[in-house]
């Protein structure tokens, strides 16, 4: 065996190299110097998010083409290494949020835990993204979705943690359950795990059965469905995100989405492809409408807000799947380009509500009225968040939605037009929903009973982070263009 | 008489579609697991079988079911635990009474 082929994995490798630094932290550091482990932690992958930074940017990575590993089950690309960077990105922000969360009385205990398990989720990730086998594909996926059950649970003394935590690791195998049934038949159609090599055999086509096919391929999209919540396998997602802690539900929302949107495209792309308009454009086109269409619907009437942006999420993800059915270059790039700035946007609507429910343990939106008077800097960012999630035009998300619209638009077909049109009526749908919001804090009168309260330094860094990546992310062309090249390339 | 592949087929997808019946309708959570099992042992078979049948000179169903059996058992050792860990708060584990998440 060639062992250079690690060398394919550096930022594997890398992440590990953290993970391992952060456990042995955690297991020999004196009792006294534990507080110090957030800190530790944030600090080691933030070098570590910056050094995949500089050679995702560097211009000479650009150029290198597609590197397969371990005969063909592994790849890494410049597309690859700048997926995992936005990822890195959402991490560090959810770890500084994290940090306050981590020091209070009942967690400060196993805080090492926390991110031990983040570190662990975000290399199952990964491998996900990198997988061109099956077998991979699997364990990066449970590797990805185990650990999150325990970080679920992670509030031992809250009882709606273990509630959540129940609801998600039963939903999370059974998906895994449906999605392997599906895997098997494909295995047996095919004769084949690797990516490359089914996409092969279902090119040629002799012999396939295109039935069975279809049928393997319904297994597939629903078990990766739950895992990106789209409706009709979006039951659990409410519950979960209302019950786990505040920086959990945050990863959650953004980097689990992003990861397993960005697997679900490679799948269907890579292995797939060839039966694009026999079988899964007209099974994404109505997961779709349905998935826009009831998310927006059911975050109208949530007062939580924990479940009013577990809802707004879902209904995020149906646009992300846009990016997916337009199949072509700048899809692959919207698509990015959407969780970068859906990453900034949501972490900034949780670091509010995070800061709010860390000082006056208040979730509900009623507690909203008035914010604006006592707290004008949070609700100005929340303010922000939402305008962006709902796409107004001077902010990220405006541009986000813009890119994958167009992506959508530019694969040519009349029914993708209509596809986009009932997205952009739900775009004004949500605008209602996301706008209750700040009309709560500014404009209504009585007090919500959330005093004046100074958040902590660390819970400060992460909203002028997502602020900064809001406002500028859209404005300045050079993140676009920069994805729009990797992909084309 | 010829045993085919279809004499395995047949009982993994009838032990798959027992294991969906049962998620969906049992109440105890470890009923609910050994529902999941039975889902998860019939993609086994089903691997293995097609392994043996159609591509016998691969290995490659027979190495995905041994790694499929061990995510399963990483799988219900975690739920388990959580599973434990509900019970300790709510000395319950009667699926429809986990009813607290609702608004």
């Amino acid at each position: 065996m060639d062992y250079s082929q690690f060398l394919a994995m550096k930022q594997e490798i890398g992440l590990l190299v953290v993970f391992v630094l952060i456990f042995l932290n955690d297991t020999f550091l004196p009792a006294r110097a534990q507080g110090s482990i957030g800190k530790i932690c944030v600090l080691l992958f933030g070098l570590f998010t910056a050094w995949g930074l500089a050679m995702g940017l560097c211009p000479e990575a650009c150029s290198h083409d597609a590197v397969l590993a371990f005969s063909g089950m592994y790849e890494t690309s410049p597309v690859i290494l700048n997926i995992k960077n936005i990822l890195n990105v959402g991490a560090l922000i959810v770890m500084i949020q994290g940090l306050r969360w981590a020091d209070q009385e009942m967690i400060r205990i196993r805080r090492g835990e926390f991110y031990e398990l983040l570190l662990i989720t975000l290399f199952g990730m990964y491998l996900m993204i990198s997988a061109r086998h099956f077998l991979l594909f699997i364990i990066g996926l449970e590797t990805a979705s185990l650990p999150l059950a325990a970080m679920v649970a992670f509030d031992k003394h809250r009882y709606e943690s273990h509630e959540a935590a129940v609801k998600y690791i039963l939903t999370a195998v059974f998906s895994s359950a449906i999605f392997l049934m599906g895997l098997s038949f494909v295995y047996g159609l095919t004769g084949s795990l690797y990516f490359s090599k089914i996409g092969a055999a279902v090119a040629a086509g002799s012999g396939i059965d295109l039935v069975g096919l279809i049928i393997a391929l319904a297994f597939v999209i629903s078990g990766m469905g739950f895992k990106l919540s789209l409706v009709p396998f979006h039951l659990w997602t409410a519950d979960v995100y209302q019950g786990a802690p505040t920086p959990v539900t945050s990863y959650l929302s953004v980097i689990s989405k992003g990861s397993a949107a960005f697997a679900f495209l490679v799948i269907l792309w890579q292995v797939f492809g060839e039966i694009y308009s026999e079988a899964w454009e007209w099974m994404l086109y109505a997961l779709i409408i349905i998935t826009i269409t009831v998310g927006n619907l059911f975050a109208i009437r949530q007062r939580n807000m924990k479940r009013f942006l577990a809802f707004s999420s879902i209904s995020q993800a149906g646009y992300i799947m846009l990016g997916v059915i337009a199949f072509n270059n700048m899809g692959l790039s919207a698509l990015m380009y959407y969780i970068l700035v859906y990453i900034f946007s949501n972490l900034a609507a949780f670091g509010v509500i995070g800061a709010i429910e860390n000082a006056t343990g208040k979730v509900s939106m009623d507690n909203y009225n008035g914010l604006y008077k006592t707290n004008p800097r949070l609700a100005f960012t929340m303010m922000l968040a939402m305008f962006s999630l709902a796409g107004i035009p001077p902010f990220a998300g405006f541009f986000s939605k813009f890119f994958i619209f167009t992506s959508a638009i530019n694969q040519g077909s009349v029914a993708i037009y209509i596809l986009v049109l009932i997205a952009l009526i739900n775009t004004i749908i949500s605008l209602y929903y996301y706008l209750l919001v700040v009309k709560a804090m500014f404009i209504n009168q009585e007090d919500g009973g959330i005093a004046s309260f100074r958040s902590a330094c660390s819970e400060r860094v992460a909203m002028w982070i997502c602020v900064a990546g809001i406002i500028f992310l859209g404005i300045v062309s050079c993140f676009y263009n920069h994805l729009l090249t990797i992909a084309g390339a | 008489m010829e045993i085919t592949m279809i004499y395995y087929l047949v009982p993994a997808l009838i032990m798959f579609c027992c294991g969906v019946y049962g998620f969906i309708t049992r109440k105890n959570m470890i009923a609910m697991l050994i529902s999941l099992e039975l889902m998860l042992n019939a993609v086994d078979i089903n691997f293995v079988v097609f392994n043996r049948y159609l591509f016998p000179g691969q290995l490659e169903g027979m190495m995905f079911t041994l790694f499929a059996i061990a995510i399963a058992a990483a799988e219900t050792a975690l739920a388990i635990a959580i599973i434990i860990n509900l019970y300790r708060a709510a000395k319950n584990i009667n699926a429809s009474d986990l009813t607290q998440l609702k608004h």
